[in-house]
């Protein structure tokens, strides 16, 4: 019976999500909302982890497994990339470097700063 | 063979057992490459084609499947709460990385597509590839892509991220375990953070709590970036 409970706290904040994308005909898609708001509840702990533990885990668990139909529909845009697979590949790995790089270096930068700051700080407290 | 293919759970039983068939092959392997879901993909479209039947037969019941997706994608809330500490704690260091991450990764997706000549069909459906795939999934329909290049581009940016991405760090010489945790997760969301938990458990952590930011933020900029990007478009170039 636990697992019914669980269903009905994620599928009703995932309609509510829904429902408030529709309603107020937000650019957010529902589902990104229906996140939003459980992060939101779980913070404030209005929901406790304990109570979606169960389907959390099995949908996190096996969440590959749910894309399976949608990478299956690639038969259906064949013709689309057939000419630009190969410089689809090019876009992924050039851009993947460049993500990489990017993100490390600036999280790099401000967390050394923020340790010179702190061993600052400490020098003076001594 | 009409009446087992034309049966609602033909789709759905090819499916489990092309991942289950994946999940062995890369567990015997432990090849990134050989990505599980990338495996399943190739071995029902292999079924397919081999048997000539249609995708929308095999659709008829895969598709209860995709309805799985959106819960799948709220529940992206819990990984997120869990490290919500972590956060915390580099909040500054991590937010303004993967904001700035995301943004550059879409316009260079968005610049180098447009040197290499692709259609903006597919260059939509290349920008959400680096976050998660349920989120991308619904930005790529948003935003007017198609969905299936977006799954195919989002698996490779994760096997790529996750087979280059130490030696990028490497050469930029990031060492930093935040940082290179962070980078990995912007990157490459799920795969690139299945090999940050191999380097180190800050790491992975690092890169699991920016899957989700990553997804989120992607929402927002997005849909501006490519505006942003194709009105630049029209002032330079045309």
């Amino acid at each position: 019976m636990k697992l019914f409970r669980e269903a009905i706290i994620i599928l009703g904040i995932y309609l509510l999500g829904e429902f408030i994308s529709e309603v107020l005909s937000l650019p957010i898609p529902g589902n990104i909302l229906g996140m939003i708001i459980l992060l939101f509840l779980l913070c404030t702990k209005i929901i406790k982890l304990e109570q979606i533990e169960t389907i959390a885990n099995f949908l996190l668990d096996h969440l590959a497994f749910f894309f399976i139909p949608a990478g299956v529909a690639l038969m259906t845009s064949v013709d689309i990339i057939k000419d630009s697979w190969l410089k689809l590949i090019v876009v992924c790995i050039a851009t993947t470097i460049i993500i990489i790089a990017s993100t490390g270096l600036i999280v790099q930068y401000i967390t050394r700063k923020n340790n010179k700051r702190g061993e600052k700080l400490e020098h003076i407290n001594k | 063979m009409n009446t087992l293919t034309n049966n609602l759970l033909f789709g759905v039983v090819l499916s489990l057992v092309a991942f289950e068939l994946g999940l062995y092959i890369n567990r015997k392997t432990k090849l990134p490459l050989l990505n599980p879901l990338l495996i399943a993909i190739a071995l029902v479209i292999a079924f397919l084609v081999a048997f000539n039947i249609d995708f929308e037969v095999y659709n008829n019941g895969a598709k209860f499947i995709n309805m799985f997706l959106g819960p799948a994608t709220v529940i992206l809330a819990v990984p997120l709460y869990k490290q919500i500490e972590s956060l915390k704690k580099h909040s500054k260091a991590i937010l303004t990385g993967v904001f700035f991450g995301s943004i550059i990764g879409m316009f260079s997706v968005m610049g180098l597509s447009y040197i290499l000549g692709l259609d903006a069909m597919i260059i939509k459906s290349l920008l959400p590839k680096s976050v998660t795939t349920p989120i991308g999934i619904e930005l790529s329909s948003q935003i007017g892509g198609i969905v299936p290049i977006t799954v195919l581009a989002i698996i490779l940016t994760g096997i790529i991220g996750a087979i280059m991405g130490p030696t990028i760090c490497k050469i930029f010489k990031i060492t930093d375990r935040v940082a290179v945790g962070v980078s990995l997760g912007t990157a490459a969301h799920a795969i690139g953070t299945t090999k940050a938990l191999e380097i180190g458990e800050t790491e992975g952590a690092m890169s699991g709590l920016s899957i989700g930011i990553a997804g989120l933020m992607t929402v927002f900029i997005a849909p501006l970036s490519y505006s942003f990007g194709h009105y630049l478009y029209t002032i330079f170039i045309k």
